[in-house]
């Protein structure tokens, strides 16, 4: 019954919330609202399960000495924040607002900055024109790398123009391909799932 | 070592030097290069200026500091577009590191163009269910909206007065750096046929421009560039244009050294026959 039961559940929402969407009328838009109001509920509910299962993981990791530093700074981090939002306030000026603008967001930017980098010495290094599909990979990014940057708009009007071009043409081609197979597979596992075919996410 | 070997071996950190100059040189100094303003970019200001006043409109900042650099800029023309226009702007987020940026903007053009707090503009805080919350304003922003981020309850707010869903808010504007623009499309749009514009990072254009094509989102800002060309039809020369010529040169270093690379690889592959 412990698998049976969150199968039930599955298969007995999803069927709901499928049809819900085919039938118009009150009793289908009530179903849906409280449908919407439960979501919501379960949400909150997986915030609060996610705390505590990074918590259980972190402590046990304090107890067997493992990566003991990294996990102090994450419970600390953790705790420290929810103490400091819940008790001390939020607003501009608190300490909570100072430790957002002046540790989280230059450490998290500052990280994603040297991507630049890390991406210029890569594309030195790897981007070679060794066969015909590497070369029309280098030829489009040249184009969008320059078309899109003001040099595109000084060496010529047209470049940004062609470089729109490859988003809008070659691009959406690929890109509608790759996103009708992902809805495909997305509603193949999702009926997996429904009809308790794919289980691996009771483990 | 020989002249290719030595063009095929540049060390790491001259690279970095090389990036690093072309970010930081065009920082210090005030100059305007050109930009042709695309049509993605305008199709969201010519929706925007099509609004009558006091048009409810959603901006919602749903991005965290990784991203800000391309991010901010357009948030913050954005907001202050709307606020021109005197539209009713909601400002929002879908991310729990969007908030301070959100309440950055908000004070910010709260003072710039003098509007009243709860009148013309609201703060509605951060809400964790993405689909939830999308979905949940489609049907009554009341479930969703209970109070704004300082915890004045929703009745007390004059800037939700005869506004109950999608219906009545014109324009959702997402600001993204991951995929939360397509939950707005799909939900929001989708579902409800609400008009949906998104700005997002360099990187995730690309991905949003088969949407953009078939009308699902009215327009798209895409990266710096994005906001730059914003920054340009709105006169408001920002950060947005000071980061596009650091980009600009950045860029145009980094194409210079792939092709130095390659020649020098073709040189050897030459040499080696």
């Amino acid at each position: 019954m412990k698998k049976e039961i969150p199968i039930f559940i599955v298969f007995f929402i999803g069927t709901i919330g499928f049809l819900q969407y085919f039938i118009v009328g009150p009793l289908s838009k009530s179903v849906y609202t409280l449908l919407l109001e439960w979501f919501q509920g379960v949400q909150g509910m997986a915030i609060i399960m996610a705390v505590i299962s990074l918590t259980r993981r972190h402590f046990h990791n304090l107890k067997r000495g493992k990566n003991v530093f990294y996990s102090f700074v994450t419970l600390v981090s953790l705790y420290g924040m929810i103490i400091l939002g819940v008790f001390f306030g939020i607003g501009k000026g608190s300490t909570f607002d100072k430790i957002y603008e002046y540790v989280m967001v230059p450490l998290n930017a500052t990280t994603f900055s040297l991507l630049a980098f890390y991406m210029a010495s890569a594309s030195y290094r790897a981007f070679r024109a060794r066969n015909l599909e590497s070369t029309l990979l280098l030829l489009s990014a040249f184009i969008l790398m320059i078309g899109f940057t003001s040099f595109g708009d000084i060496i010529s009007d047209k470049l940004p123009s062609l470089a729109q071009w490859i988003l809008d043409v070659p691009n959406l081609a690929a890109q509608r391909g790759i996103t009708l197979g992902i809805a495909l597979g997305i509603l193949a596992t999702s009926l997996k799932i429904m009809l308790g075919i794919e289980r691996s996410w009771l483990e | 070592m020989s002249l290719i070997d030595r063009l095929l071996n540049i060390p790491r950190f001259v690279i970095f030097i090389l990036i690093g100059l072309a970010v930081f040189i065009p920082l210090l100094f005030k100059f305007l290069l050109p930009l042709k303003v695309l049509k993605p970019v305008k199709d969201v200001y010519d929706f925007i200026e099509s609004l009558p006043e006091g048009t409810p409109v959603i901006l919602s900042f749903d991005y965290s500091p990784d991203v800000l650099p391309e991010c901010y800029p357009m948030s913050l023309v954005l907001a202050k577009h709307l606020a021109r226009k005197k539209l009713r702007i909601y400002i929002m987020t879908l991310y729990p590191a969007g908030a301070g940026f959100a309440l950055d903007v908000y004070n910010k053009i709260l003072k710039e163009f003098n509007l009243v707090e709860r009148k013309d503009i609201v703060f509605v805080g951060y809400f964790p269910s993405i689909a939830a919350t999308i979905l949940g304003i489609g049907e009554d922003i009341k479930n969703v909206f209970k109070s704004d981020y300082f915890g004045v309850p929703f009745d007390e707010i004059e800037a939700f007065k005869g506004v109950k869903n999608y219906e009545d808010i014109k324009l959702i504007i997402t600001i993204s750096g991951a995929a939360i623009p397509e939950s707005w499309m799909v939900y929001a749009n989708g579902r409800y046929n609400a008009n949906v514009a998104a700005g997002v990072t360099a990187v995730m254009a690309a991905q949003l421009y088969p949407y953009y094509r078939s009308r699902q989102f009215i327009g798209l800002i895409g990266g710096m560039r994005g906001a730059a060309e914003y920054e340009k039809l709105l006169a408001a020369h920002n950060l947005a244009t000071k980061g596009m010529n650091s980009i600009s040169l950045a860029n145009f270093v980094m194409v210079l050294l792939v092709i130095l690379g390659n020649i020098s690889y073709f040189l050897k592959r030459r040499r080696r026959k």
